[in-house]
Order: structure tokens, then sequence, then C-alpha cells
């Protein structure tokens, strides 16, 4: 076989490839892979977490209480199970404290619905779950504001229309989410009376936009973080209960 | 009969230059097409365990330990990667409240990120608290509209980083969340937050007319879409009011897609949009396919989702 056309269009073929050459994108192919455990461990990298995970597990571990369903932030409309829980369990874990030092007592909560970062799963309740649904270092403070400003708080939780956790309160909404009824401590809220709300430091900070705690008669600082009141309280409680109820709801 | 003879060289030639190809596989893969990786993660929320077969919505889903040999994996297959994170790195496990972050970036080092941007919880323990985990990140970090100048993190961060891939240029910028009203005014200090639209203008002009980049990609932490408000700057609004972006690789939501979007610019050119849900649960894959102007048949681009 004479070889000597093919080297020729060899040698052609490989010249034109060497020169500087323009390129275009011509195709896009986009995907998700799921991370299951189909897919093998890196032993490498388990080696270097192992040491870190058996500290910290050290501590998670520890059985608090128990959860006879899963709990999600998503389920519920205007309130959920698990805000109500984390309202719930800040009042009944602060009120004490703050009575004792103030003599007052908290007359309601308000947490943000974003701040709920995990679900309740099914079965025990441990530190991890705390940590969990609560890993941010925010601590409780309680708030005193006049009834003018928890009209502010009632305008911002109809305007929002989302579940942010709450307790004492009870907010009804007509279908064009405007305000029919607003109780506090099951009364009509008075314009020049003082109610002492607890929240977190970071809403109090104004954060998620909650720009109506800054204008206060005064601030106490607990020194108690959310999550350290959620550990309490499971620890005394044998089983968590958690429900939807009507304490904020909207009438369609 | 002269004809069946130049026939059968031809092939013969054909067949030589693709055995050949296997020797020269550079040579080989540069000569027609060349094809790029991106892999991204956002919103790992130090998700560094995989969740534990009791969990009652990810049950043995996600770890960092599967994602290594996943994108190992991919790597053996395309040298041609690129990883990277849209933010939220940081907030989400004991890992995060005992260690600061540090397991965090070590892993991301050992798995060779590329490039990651910041999201709104990376300043959960302060920006003090992210600048004094830098030392265990070996990867860069990217944000086009935060202005750090006045921090710890000056210098630390850069508007956009170019890569080159088989003589490809691909650039990439980062885009953060406003942090007024989301997080405390401590924690973040003085970084000053700019438009992110007008930033992204800016950027592309950088990366196509000055950088010549052939790939231009946006590492978002805007979040994806807004339902309640969607006027709020979200990536596809950002896909809409800009051009020349390929991909907008998003953050913050958490959303989960059944598959990547392809939204219009501008210019009425697609882009496409894409987030994989958060806490390592998913690894996004998008792969760029050129070709070289002297052969390619078609104008335009195919998009395969």
């Amino acid at each position: 076989m004479n070889l000597r056309p093919l080297l020729f269009l060899l040698a052609i073929m490989s010249l034109a490839s060497c020169k500087q050459e323009t390129f275009s994108l011509t195709k896009i192919e986009g995907k998700q892979i799921p991370i299951t455990d189909s897919i093998a461990i890196d032993k490498g990298i388990d080696s270097i977490i192992k040491p870190f995970r058996e500290s910290v597990n050290k501590d998670m571990n520890a059985i608090l209480s128990y959860a006879p369903e899963t709990y999600s932030k998503n389920d519920g409309d205007l309130n959920t199970a698990i805000g109500n829980l984390m309202a719930d369990a800040v009042l009944t874990q602060s009120d004490p404290i703050f009575n004792k030092r103030t003599g007052h007592n908290i007359d309601m909560v308000l947490l943000n619905h974003g701040g709920i970062r995990s679900i309740i799963s099914k079965g025990n309740v441990t530190t991890r779950t705390a940590f969990q649904i609560m890993p941010f270092e925010n601590s409780i403070v309680v708030v005193a504001l006049k009834g003018q400003q928890i009209d502010s708080l009632t305008d911002y939780l109809s305007k929002s229309k989302r579940p942010h956790p709450i307790s004492g309160l009870q907010l009804t909404l007509d279908k064009n989410y405007a305000i029919t009824e607003a109780l506090l401590n099951n009364e009509p809220i008075q314009k020049d009376k003082t109610y002492y709300v607890a929240t977190n430091d970071y809403l109090y900070n104004g954060g998620d936009r909650m720009r109506f705690f800054k204008t206060n008669d005064s601030l106490y600082v607990l020194d108690y973080k959310i999550r350290n009141a959620m550990i309490d309280y499971f620890k005394s409680v044998d089983t968590i209960k958690p429900v939807i109820d009507n304490r904020f709801i909207q009438t369609k | 009969m002269k004809r069946r003879d130049f026939i059968q060289q031809a092939t013969a030639a054909t067949a030589l230059i693709t055995v050949g190809g296997y020797g020269l596989q550079s040579f080989a893969t540069t000569a027609n097409t060349k094809k790029i990786t991106i892999l991204h993660t956002n919103d790992v929320h130090s998700h560094i365990d995989a969740f534990g077969p009791e969990d009652g919505r990810n049950a043995n889903k996600g770890g960092v330990a599967r994602r290594a040999t996943l994108i190992e994996n991919i790597r053996k297959e395309n040298p041609n990667t690129l990883l990277l994170d849209a933010g939220d790195i940081f907030q989400g496990t004991p890992y995060f409240n005992y260690y600061g972050g540090e397991l965090e970036f070590k892993l991301m080092s050992r798995l060779k990120y590329d490039l990651a941007t910041i999201g709104n919880h990376d300043f959960d323990n302060g920006i003090d608290g992210l600048y004094a985990q830098l030392p265990h990140a070996n990867f860069g970090f990217v944000s086009a509209n935060y202005d750090f100048k006045n921090t710890v993190m000056d210098t630390h961060v850069k508007p956009y980083q170019v890569f080159k891939k088989e003589g490809l240029k691909i650039g990439v910028f980062g885009l953060g969340i406003q942090l007024d009203g989301l997080v405390d005014k401590s924690m973040y200090k003085e970084t000053d937050y700019l438009d992110p639209i007008e930033t992204a203008q800016e950027m592309t002009r950088i990366l196509k007319k000055d950088e010549q980049c052939d790939l231009i990609i946006c590492l978002s932490h805007l979040g994806y879409n807004y339902k309640k408000n969607p006027d709020k700057i979200s990536d596809l609004n950002l896909a809409k009011n800009t051009k020349d972006i390929d991909l907008i690789i998003g953050g913050h939501t958490h959303t989960f897609l059944p598959k990547p979007t392809v939204a219009q610019n501008i210019d009425g050119k697609n882009v496409l949009v894409n987030q994989v849900g958060c806490y390592g649960i998913n690894l996004g894959k998008i792969d760029f396919y050129f070709e070289s102007d002297n052969t390619k048949k078609a104008e335009g681009t195919s998009i395969i989702v």
C-alpha cells in the first residue's frame, strides 16, 4: 500500500488543528446528582472528620424527650406545630426567670419563622435536635412595649403572611389579610398599657425587618440562649405534643 | 476506480487519527471540541455528616465523604472541572458551634473547591469569625457587591476570578444578599452592600471585554425567586436584567429545582439558573461543550436539562 497520500493528509490535518482556533459554546448539559448511600465514602476524608465527630457526638446524643410525629415549619398556614412549640417553650422557660428579676410577667413571645432551622423528626429528641432547630447562639430578651408598638407588631405579622411563631397573642385576619381581632391574654390590646414581649436579640436588633422593637420603654437581657431554653424544655417533658391551633389564623 | 482508492485511503487516515488520539489525548480533544464541567453546591450549612437513617426528611442523604468520591470520579472523567460553592457554608450543625467553621473549610480544601462566595450565615460568628477561619481555606472567595475595604476581610475577597482550562477562559464573579435586616450589623460591621444588577453589569463588561472570557458564571447568594415579593432582587430577576452571563449558580432560598431553569436575559439570550437545595444533599453538574469555529455546524447553543 502506498502511504504517501495518507501521510500527506495527516500532515495537513495536524497543521490545521495546531493553528490558533476560536471556540464557541455549542451545547450545555445540566443536571443534579443526588448524594445517596449508594456512593462509597472517601476514607481519607472520613478520617479527617472522625475525631471531630466523636468529640461532638459525646454531647449531642443525650436523649431529652420523645417526638410522636415529624414536625416541619412548612406544615401549617399562619401557625405551625413546631413554631407553636418553640414560642410556648420560650414563654414557659423564661417567664419564671423574668418574673423573679422584675416582678412582671411575659405577655407574649415573638420569634421568626426563618429561625426554625430544621424539622423535629419522629423519635427521640436529643441535644442534637435542639442544635438542629436552633443552631444560632441567639439569646432571649424581653422588651417593654406600649400598646401602640404592639399594633406595629401585629401589623407586621399581618403583612408578612408568614407563620412567625407567637405565644400569648391571638391574631385573626380576614381574607384580605386585614386584622379583625388581636388579643393579648384574651383581652383587646390597650394603647397605653405596657406589655412585656419576649423575643431574641437578633429580632430585637431589626432582624427580619422587625423594626418595632426599637421604640421601647425598657430592655431586659435574660442571658438565656433560645437553644438552652429548648433543651431545658425538652428535659421537662416526657413527650412533646405540638399542635397547630387558632392563635394566628385567617378567616376565609 | 480512482475514486474508490481515494475513499479507502481517506477512511484509513481517519482511523489512524482516531487511534492516535489515545496517545495524544490533549491534542485530540482540543482538535474540535472542549468540555468544561462546573460542579456546584450551596447552603451546605455545616452538614458534614450524612443525614442518619432516622431523619424525617433526608434520611441517608448527603455527607462530605460521599461527595468527595463523586467529585473525584467526575474529575477523572473530565480534568477540566471547576468546583464552586454559592455560600452559607457555615451554621446548621454542632460542628460549627464547636469549631467555628474550621472543619468546613478544611474539608472543602481537601475536596479541592476552586471558589466560593459569601452567604449571610457565613457572618454568624461575625466578620472576625469568618476571617479567623481563612487560614483553613485553600480556595478563594469572590463577592463583587460586598465592599470589604473597611473590614478585616479587605484583600481576602476578590470581585471575580478567571480560570484557564484547555485554553478557555472562565470568569466567575460573586454576588451577595443585602445584609441589613438579615444579619446583625455588629456581625458584618462596615461591609458595604452594592446594587447587584449594577455590579453584575460592570462584572460582565470586565469579564467579556477586558478579560475576553469564553464563559461567564455568577456565583450568587441572592436567592432563586421571591414569589410573595417578586420585585426583590433574585437570580431570576438578575438573569432578566443583565447580559453575557452563561450560568447563575444560586443559593440562600434552599430551592430544590426539578432541573436547571433556562431564563432569558435582557438581550433575549438564554441564561441557565441553577440551585441544588441545601445541606449537601445534591451536587449540581453543568457541562459546557465548545466547538472549534472551523468545524462547528450550527449557530447557537443547545441546552439539554
